[in-house]
């Protein structure tokens, strides 16, 4: 995978071109049409915060916990998105693929990027909310930029491999369906960190090493209240802050060059 | 690599790994887990081949069905990869595997174009400039802003066909993008094509239309299980190409025989067709030009008198190319004996090479019901060098200048 050739003309013309049709096409036939994407995400928000908020009274120590909820279904709401649909990616242009011969990564991008556009969508809500709790906005919300440069990059690298798993292996699709749903709840998404400190330290310095639990936790931290528990907070030795980033690398290596080495074959396979 | 020179392929070879069951599954992993090998089969769909196309040439591929020949073209177009071997392409290169790649039906034909077009390299704005042209040589302004899928399948063939000859490439790939369409469209297909000719481009060509092929071609090449087997102008290449379908017709005329086809209310039964050539003989192939006999053999279980016979030269895409019956020259068959044959002689064959089907009948006076009537009785092939239209009569030539009138 050349970087260079990503923004070739021809590259550019047709990522953008894939990222329109997607666009276009997946609210086709409802009513509501890109309303969803912003509903879908307000509506999660709401049955989660009237069953956990509400009723289990989780996040009572924590200052705003309604936002800091959203922000991180929001996240998490993302990174879901763009490995799901990034994994259905080569699978679902099966039929271009063999018919004409293109860069095959444009395809992972263009279906990753629906999702981001998607998240700024979701976090201009979030921004409202922020408002109308009246957070106090702190300079590092500035910082925010990077936490989901950070887990774009984190979503890119999982959806390149999994797209190419899928392509042999039409099986990663449960599979991943179920890793999701565990992971959601092994990340402090809809409960504070706080309460697994209390269970265990050790558990919950764990938990902190995930690159997505990192990257959640340092968003809310920087945007909304500096009660979140964040990596380097609670993990003091420097190395093992490096964790979810150098994690990040690695998968991201792995996933490319699995990637680039399958893809000249994916016309033959798929 | 010579700068005349397009395409070079040298000693290109391809497998493919083929699953004998296609579990794309948890289970195929066991399988392979515990045993390597099984579960696939190599199957070398390209043996061997090397050609080379210079630059401007109009190249035909030609081959049957299976013969690897698309594999090659996929290849060409960079959709496969090669196993060993090497292909050199000198320029731009723009694919037609299909039209229409990447046509969405839930799209409006609008959004399709600007797809279609980013796929052939065209950003938004070279496409809005070309709209209009596209869209009024596709013949459909008026459904523009209507998805896909409300299209009919001619419509979409039109729009899809009058994006792709947008593509200003240098090489053209063009694999049976005229086996659809009306005959209107097909005629669009070949102006086309002569517009390509003319204009210098280089094209790669598959067909199984071998009148195609032999109108536009400069050379050829003839795929055969993988290898290249001729190579040279498209009338030689043309000919292997037909004696190789002969050659597995005989064998697959045994099978069918068993299984004609017959409509008609009986009485009679057309039992098998001969094509004779000018010295007699039995013969599947020949030659344009020469004198040849259809021969159908017959019974019948009931006496029938008056009755009309008439044979059909079918063409390969299935058109009626001769249909000649004994009514139309008042010929009287007489009483049909019980078993018997009876001869169609042409003193000239009229017919342009290729593959021709025989159909026979014997029908009541008034041509209005069958007795019997069999659809692919026999296959022959014409073999020779003519070039144009299905059949040829030879008309009296003659050129004279126009008088100029004075005002």
């Amino acid at each position: 995978m050349n970087v260079a050739n990503i923004f070739s003309r021809r590259n550019r013309i047709l990522l953008r071109e894939l990222v329109i049709t997607d666009f276009k096409l997946r609210y086709q036939g409802s009513i509501l049409g890109y309303l969803w994407s912003l509903l879908k995400p307000l509506l999660l928000f709401f049955i989660l915060y009237m069953v956990f908020v509400r009723f289990l009274r989780f996040g009572a120590d924590v200052e705003h916990f309604a936002v800091y909820l959203l922000l991180g279904l929001v996240l998490w709401g993302f990174f879901t998105e763009a490995t799901v649909q990034g994994m259905h990616a080569i699978v679902g242009r099966g039929d271009m693929i063999r018919k004409i011969n293109f860069p095959k990564y444009i395809i992972v991008i263009s279906s990753t990027i629906s999702a981001l556009i998607n998240l700024v969508i979701n976090l201009l809500v979030v921004f409202v909310f922020i408002l109308i709790n009246g957070v106090d906005i702190k300079p590092t919300i500035l910082l925010l930029p990077f936490n989901i440069l950070e887990l774009y990059v984190l979503a890119l690298a999982v959806a390149f491999f999994l797209s190419a798993v899928m392509v042999k292996y039409r099986d990663i699709g449960y599979v991943w369906e179920v890793i999701l749903q565990g992971a959601f709840y092994a990340t402090p998404i809809i409960y504070p960190l706080s309460m697994v400190l209390e269970y265990s330290p050790v558990a919950a310095k764990i938990m902190l090493l995930n690159p997505v639990a990192q990257i959640i936790q340092d968003s809310r931290y920087n945007t909304i209240t500096r009660q979140t528990i964040t990596t380097d907070s609670l993990i003091a030795n420097p190395w093992a802050v490096a964790i979810p980033y150098i994690a990040i690398l690695v998968l991201a290596a792995i996933a490319g060059i699995y990637f680039r080495k399958n893809s000249k074959y994916f016309a033959e396979n798929i | 690599m010579n700068p005349d020179t397009a395409i070079t392929v040298t000693n290109l070879k391809k497998t493919f790994r083929l699953p004998h069951e296609q579990y794309s599954g948890a289970k195929q992993i066991f399988v392979n887990l515990f045993n390597q090998n099984r579960g696939f089969e190599a199957q070398r769909v390209l043996d061997d081949v090397s050609f080379e196309i210079k630059k401007g040439e109009f190249f035909g591929i030609i081959g049957r069905n299976g013969s690897g020949k698309s594999t090659l073209l996929k290849i060409l177009a960079g959709i496969y990869a090669l196993d060993e071997g090497s292909v050199h392409v000198n320029g731009s290169l723009t694919p037609f595997i299909e039209l229409g790649v990447g046509f969405n039906p839930e799209l409006t034909g609008r959004e399709n174009i600007y797809m279609n077009g980013a796929l052939l390299g065209f950003s938004r704005k070279e496409m809005e400039r070309m709209y209009d042209s596209i869209v009024s040589f596709a013949e459909i302004e008026k459904f523009m802003d209507q998805k896909l899928k409300n299209y009919s399948s001619g419509m979409q063939v039109r729009l899809a066909f009058s994006i792709a000859i947008q593509a200003k490439s240098d090489i053209l790939l063009l694999d049976e993008v005229l086996a659809v369409g009306d005959a209107l469209f097909q005629q669009k297909c070949y102006d086309y094509f002569e517009e390509i000719k003319r204009s210098g481009r280089t094209v790669v060509f598959i067909s199984h239309d071998m009148g195609a092929i032999q109108t536009f071609c400069d050379r050829a090449i003839l795929i055969e299980k993988g290898k290249k087997v001729a190579e040279g102008k498209p009338v030689e290449v043309i000919q292997e190409y037909n004696e190789i379908l002969s050659a597995s017709d005989t064998f697959r005329q045994e099978l069918e025989d068993t299984s004609l086809l017959h409509i008609g209310v009986g009485g009679a039964e057309v039992l098998r067709a001969e094509v004779i050539n000018s010295s007699g003989k039995v013969v599947k192939k020949v030659s344009e030009g020469e004198p040849f006999t259809v021969r159908i053999h017959y019974r019948t279980s009931k006496a029938i008198t008056g009755s009309v016979l008439g044979i059909g030269i079918m063409g390969d895409r299935g058109q009626s190319i001769l249909g000649p019956n004994t009514k139309e020259v008042s010929f009287d068959a007489g009483t049909l004996p019980e078993r018997g044959f009876f001869e169609a002689k042409f003193s000239t064959n009229p017919l342009s090479p290729g593959t021709y089907t025989l159909r026979a009948g014997i029908l009541n006076t008034s041509v209005t019901i069958p007795y019997d009537l069999v659809e692919n009785l026999a296959k022959f092939t014409v073999v020779g060098n003519r070039r144009y239209g299905d059949i040829y009569i030879e008309p009296a030539w003659s050129n004279h200048p126009t008088e100029a009138k004075k005002q």
